[in-house]
C-alpha cells in the first residue's frame, strides 16, 4: 500500500470513502482493527516471553545470584514469598521450563514484578509506578510537540523546496538528526545549565518542595522539565521535518494539487487540505514506529538530567545490577509502546480511508 | 550511475567524510605512533587541562590526551558500526527477501517476525540483554546491536522483493523452471543492491549511535576506547558540571559527522532514484519564483487597469 498511489484528488477519495463508509461503516474498519489488536496481543506475549527467556539463556544461575545478592544486602535469609517470586521471574532449578513459564505468567497476572535489590524490599511495581508519570509527561509532551512542529515546518520547507530557508534548514537538520540524543543533552546542560545558569542542573522538581499539586510545585516541575524537553524536541523534530519535506515535495507535483490551484482555491487551503493531508500519511506510520525510538531516546535524556522517570530507574538498575528492576522497566516500556502503536494504528484507519478499503 | 553519483555534491562530501573516518580507524595506531601520542598514557602534569600546544584537544580528568582518545575511539566506534551494520543487513536480507519473494505462509510468517521486531522498543531490549552480559567486548555489543536492529531493513527489502518478483523477467524465469534459490540470488537480489547499500549506511550510523548509547549507560567494555566510552567517562566524572567541554564535545562531533556523511550519501542516492526530489534544486526554485513574481505583477497591473 503506497500512500499516494492512485488517489485522483483528496476530495474524491474522501467523498468515495464517505459513501462506502456509509454503506458498510463499522464492519471493515472493525475487521482491520481486530487484526491489529490480535497482532499487538501476540507482540505483547512475545515481549513477556522474551522477558522470561532472556535470564534463562544467560550463563550461570541468575536467580541464585539475585537471591545471594539480596541476602547480602539485607543481611538475613529471604522470606519464602520473596524466594518464590524471584525463582518465578529468573528461573527455578527445581522446575521444568513449562512449569516455570506457568508460574511466571501467574506472577505477572498479579502485577508481581519481584522486589528491587538496590531498594530492598520495595516491589519493582512500586518503583516503576513512581517513575512512569514523569516519563509519560516528558515523552508525551515532547513527542507531540516535535511531531507537530516538524510536520508543519516540513510542509513549509517542502512547499518551497530549494528556497533559501530549505537550503539552510535541510543540511542543518541532517546534521542534527545524526547527533546522539544524549550528547545534545549534555551539551545543552553544559551551555544553558552550567555556563548561563538558566536551568537547574538535575532532577525533575525542586527537592525543597513536597510533591503535590500546589502551583509552586507544578511551576518547579515545568522549570526542571524545560531543558530536557527542549533537547528532546530539538533532536527529534528534524526527522519529522525531513520526512514531511520529501513527501510534500513529491505531493506538490501531483496533478490534483495543480488542479486545486488552477481552480483558484486559496493557497493555504491547497497547501494544507490537498498537499499536506496526503503527504501526512507516511508521516503517521512513522509516528507510530518512532514511538519506540523516542522512548529509548528519552531513557538517555533522563539519565543526563537525572530526571526521575523510567530511564533513570533503568540506569540505576543497570549500574547496581538490579535485574528485577531492569526487566520490569523493559516490560513496562514495551507494553506502553505497543499500546501507543495500537492507538496510532486506530487513528490511521480514521485518517486514511483506503486502509479500511483494503482490509 | 556511478559517475553521476560522485558528481552529486552531497554524495561526494559524504563519501569523503566517511572515507576519512574509515582511514582514521584503520590507520589510527600508525597515526598515534607518528604523533607520539598514547590514548591510555596519563600525563599527571596536565590533568583536565584545556586545549594547548602539548595537548591540542586538551586532556581528561585522568590526564589522558583527548586527541589520542578520539583517534583510538574511531577504531572502536567504526568497528562496532561496521560489524553491527553487517550483521543487521545480513539478517534483513535473509528475512526480508524471502518474505517478499515467497509470499504465502512463509512470507506471512517472516513478515510477522519482522513486524514484531519492528514494534519492540529495541533500545531497552538491548539494555536488558547487555545488562546481563555486563562488561562484554565490542564484538558482543556489535552482535547484540545487529541482532536487534534489522527489522526496518527487512521490511523495505520485503516490499522491494515483492515488486521485483512480479516483473516479467522473473516470472519468465520461473516458468522455465529455475529453482527458487537461483532466482533469488541471480534475478531478484541484484535489483536490491541499491537498497541494501543504503540500509548498510543507515545501519552503520545506527550501530555507532547505539554503541555510544550503550557505553553511555555503562554497558560496554570498560577497557575499550570508543567515542561512546569517552562521553560516558566524561559524564561519570561530571565533566559537564566542571566545564570540561573539550572532553565530551569532540567524540560527539565525530559521531555526528559520521552520521551526517551517511545521511548525505543516502540523500544523494534518493535524489538520483527519485527525480522529483532532485528537481527541487536551488536554480529551478529561483526560476519558478521569478516566473511567479512576473505573473503576479502582470495580474496586479491588470487588476489596476481594470
Amino acid at each position: 500500500m503506497t500512500a499516494l498511489g492512485g488517489a485522483p484528488t483528496p476530495t474524491t477519495t474522501t467523498a468515495l470513502a464517505e459513501v462506502s463508509a456509509r454503506r458498510k461503516p463499522r464492519r471493515r474498519s472493525g475487521v482491520f482493527l481486530l487484526k491489529r489488536l490480535g497482532f499487538y496481543l501476540v507482540a505483547a506475549w512475545s515481549a513477556i516471553t522474551l522477558n522470561f527467556v532472556i535470564p534463562r539463556l544467560m550463563p550461570g544461575d541468575p536467580s541464585a545470584a539475585i537471591i545471594d545478592q539480596l541476602e547480602r544486602v539485607s543481611g538475613q535469609a529471604l522470606a519464602p514469598e520473596a524466594l518464590v517470586s524471584i525463582r518465578g521471574l529468573f528461573g527455578n532449578p527445581d522446575q521444568n521450563l513449562l512449569e516455570q513459564y506457568g508460574g511466571y505468567l501467574a506472577q505477572l497476572a498479579r502485577f508481581d514484578l519481584g522486589v528491587s535489590i538496590s531498594n530492598f524490599p520495595v516491589p519493582v511495581a512500586d518503583l516503576v509506578g513512581a517513575g512512569l508519570p514523569w516519563t509519560l509527561l516528558l515523552v508525551g509532551t515532547t513527542t507531540v510537540i516535535s511531531f507537530v512542529l516538524g510536520t508543519m515546518l516540513g510542509v513549509a520547507v517542502g512547499w518551497r523546496a530549494g528556497s533559501r530557508f530549505d537550503s539552510i534548514m535541510t543540511p542543518f537538520i541532517t546534521f542534527v538528526s545524526s547527533v546522539p540524543y544524549f550528547w545534545i543533552a549534555l551539551l545543552a546542560l553544559w551551555l544553558f545549565g552550567f555556563v548561563f545558569g538558566w536551568f537547574p542542573l538535575s532532577g525533575g522538581y525542586d527537592p525543597n518542595l513536597p510533591i503535590s499539586l500546589e502551583p509552586a510545585f507544578l511551576l518547579s516541575v515545568m522549570q526542571y522539565g524545560a531543558l530536557p524537553a527542549l533537547t528532546i524536541v530539538f533532536s527529534a523534530f528534524g526527522g519529522w521535518m525531513l520526512g514531511m519535506r520529501n513527501m510534500t515535495v513529491t505531493t506538490v507535483r501531483e496533478d490534483y494539487v495543480l488542479l486545486a490551484q488552477a481552480k483558484g482555491l486559496s493557497p493555504a487551503r491547497v497547501r494544507w487540505r490537498y498537499a499536506a493531508r496526503n503527504a501526512m500519511l507516511p508521516q503517521f506510520t512513522g509516528f507510530a514506529m518512532a514511538l519506540g525510538g523516542v522512548v529509548g531516546g528519552a531513557l538517555l535524556t533522563e539519565i543526563v538530567f537525572s530526571y526521575p522517570g523510567i530511564g533513570y530507574l533503568l540506569f540505576s538498575a543497570l549500574q547496581k545490577r538490579d535485574y528485577p528492576v531492569m526487566q520490569g522497566v523493559f516490560l513496562l516500556v514495551t507494553l506502553t509502546v505497543l499500546l501507543a502503536n495500537l492507538i496510532a494504528d486506530s487513528l490511521y484507519v480514521w485518517l486514511d480511508p483506503r486502509v479500511r478499503e483494503e482490509s | 550511475m556511478r559517475a553521476s553519483l560522485l558528481r552529486n555534491g552531497k554524495v561526494l562530501f559524504g563519501v569523503i567524510v566517511l572515507a576519512f573516518f574509515v582511514l582514521l580507524a584503520l590507520l589510527g595506531p600508525v597515526l598515534l605512533s607518528v604523533l607520539g601520542l598514547d590514548a591510555r598514557a596519563n600525563d599527571i602534569s596536565a590533568i583536565a587541562a584545556p586545549p594547548s600546544a602539548a595537548h591540542p584537544l586538551g586532556t581528561t580528568q585522568f590526564g589522558q590526551d583527548v586527541l589520542a582518545q578520539v583517534i583510538e575511539g574511531a577504531r572502536g566506534s567504526m568497528f562496532v558500526g561496521f560489524l553491527g551494520a553487517a550483521i543487521g543487513t545480513a539478517i534483513a536480507i535473509v528475512v526480508g527477501v524471502p518474505a517478499g519473494y515467497f509470499g504465502g505462509t512463509t512470507g506471512n510468517l517472516l513478515n510477522f517476525l519482522t513486524n514484531i521486531f519492528l514494534v519492540m522498543p529495541v533500545l531497552p531490549l538491548i539494555f536488558v540483554v547487555a545488562g546481563y552480559l555486563q562488561g562484554t567486548g565490542l564484538v558482543m555489543i556489535a552482535i547484540i546491536i545487529g541482532v536487534f536492529g534489522w527489522a526496518g531493513g527487512a521490511r523495505t527489502l520485503r516490499a522491494q522483493a515483492m515488486s521485483v518478483r512480479n516483473r516479467d523477467f522473473v516470472q519468465a524465469m520461473r516458468m522455465l523452471g529455475e529453482p527458487h534459490r537461483r532466482l533469488i540470488f541471480v534475478e531478484v537480489l541484484p535489483h536490491l543492491y541499491g537498497w541494501i547499500a543504503s540500509m548498510f549506511l543507515g545501519g552503520l550510523i545506527g550501530a555507532v549511535m547505539a554503541e555510544a548509547g550503550l557505553a553511555f549507560l555503562g554497558v560496554s567494555d570498560s577497557s575499550a576506547i570508543s567515542w561512546g566510552t569517552m562521553i560516558q567517562a566524561a559524564q561519570q566524572q561530571s565533566a559537564v558540571l566542571r566545564g570540561l567541554w573539550w572532553w565530551f564535545v569532540p567524540p560527539g562531533l565525530c559521531i555526528a559527522l559520521v552520521g551526517t556523511a551517511a545521511a548525505l550519501i543516502n540523500f544523494g542516492v534518493d535524489e538520483l532514484a527519485n527525480p522529483k526530489l532532485r528537481a527541487a534544486s536551488r536554480r529551478v526554485a529561483k526560476r519558478t519564483a521569478s516566473v511567479r513574481r512576473a505573473a503576479a505583477a502582470l495580474e496586479t497591473t491588470g487588476a489596476e487597469r481594470a
